[in-house]
């Protein structure tokens, strides 16, 4: 009995959508160096499962012109990560992000689970972006997005 | 072009037990340098300048100083995405320019995005030796 209850909660668990866990974003075990290197080099390496497959692959066919910087790879590496991006990407409509290239601050997802981010947070000038994801979840960089860690700029 | 290929290439053999020292990077960038231009000699100070120039290809990043502020051994910040970016001078970061390969790749990426076109090997070897001793 305390078994089955256990398989039932572990699989309740298991069967939960995606964003619901979205609080811990861990980079999967097999991404490639060249991820951190390449793209960890300009902004934090973003969690693959924060767009889907088309987005990624629409992101990396526009390296050249990659939100306004030029941020082409050799073509071998270029493969690498998108083949590791598509590998973990979303697989729900509310994941896809709007632009060309798709910006992951532009799902339907992001912009609800960031309601209630003021505008002037937003502004502040050690936030620049809202690709920096690090300047209010303090441990995004370990890939954890959990409410406790969130310290917004104005209340420093 | 086919000079920097070839300088790569040998930094790369002469480095592939141990990394480069940021000296052995900038003296090898100023040999480039000197068979372009014979007599050419490194200058830190010459380097201080590039640094602080205000290129102004592009609006968000004008200069070296956009993202690694005014002093290359303090911690900068992406001008556009906000990441924290570790100071440039190996005294400050001891990573820093001992990589020849990643050197070449932020030179490359980094120049074409402040400058608007690829550095020099003089003006590379300038900004080493700069970026490493300071004035």
């Amino acid at each position: 009995m305390r078994t089955a209850l256990a398989i039932l909660l572990a699989g309740t668990v298991l069967a939960l959508p995606a964003a619901a866990r979205a609080d811990r974003l861990p980079l999967p075990a097999d991404a490639p160096a060249s991820f951190q290197a390449e793209c960890g080099g300009c902004h934090l390496p973003y969690p693959p499962a924060l767009l889907t497959a088309p987005d990624w692959q629409r992101v990396m066919a526009t390296l050249d012109r990659h939100y306004g910087d030029n941020a082409g790879l050799e073509e071998k590496t270029r493969r690498e990560i998108e083949a590791f991006l598509v590998r973990h990407a979303a697989t729900r409509g509310r994941m896809s992000g709007a632009g060309d290239p798709p910006r992951l601050t532009r799902t339907e997802w992001f912009q609800r689970e960031h309601r209630k981010v003021p505008a002037t947070a937003w502004r502040d000038a050690q936030v620049k972006s809202a690709a920096n994801c690090a300047a209010c979840h303090t441990r995004a960089e370990q890939g954890s997005y959990r409410g406790r860690e969130i310290v917004l700029p104005r209340s420093r | 072009m086919k000079a920097s290929a070839l300088l790569l290439a040998l930094l790369a053999a002469a480095t592939a037990a141990a990394a480069a020292t940021p000296r052995e990077l900038a003296d090898a960038y100023a040999a480039e340098a000197a068979r372009q231009s014979p007599g050419f000699k490194p200058s830190p100070q010459r380097g201080a300048g590039f640094y602080a120039t205000r290129f102004a290809v592009s609006d968000k990043m004008p200069a070296c100083t956009s993202c690694h502020t005014d002093s290359p051994a303090q911690p900068g910040q992406h001008a556009v995405t906000g990441k924290a970016i570790k100071p440039l001078a190996p005294r400050a970061e001891a990573a820093r320019f001992t990589d020849p390969a990643k050197v070449e790749k932020w030179f490359r990426r980094n120049c074409t995005e402040v400058l608007g076109r690829e550095c020099s090997a003089a003006e590379k070897a300038d900004f080493i030796r700069f970026v490493t001793e300071g004035l």
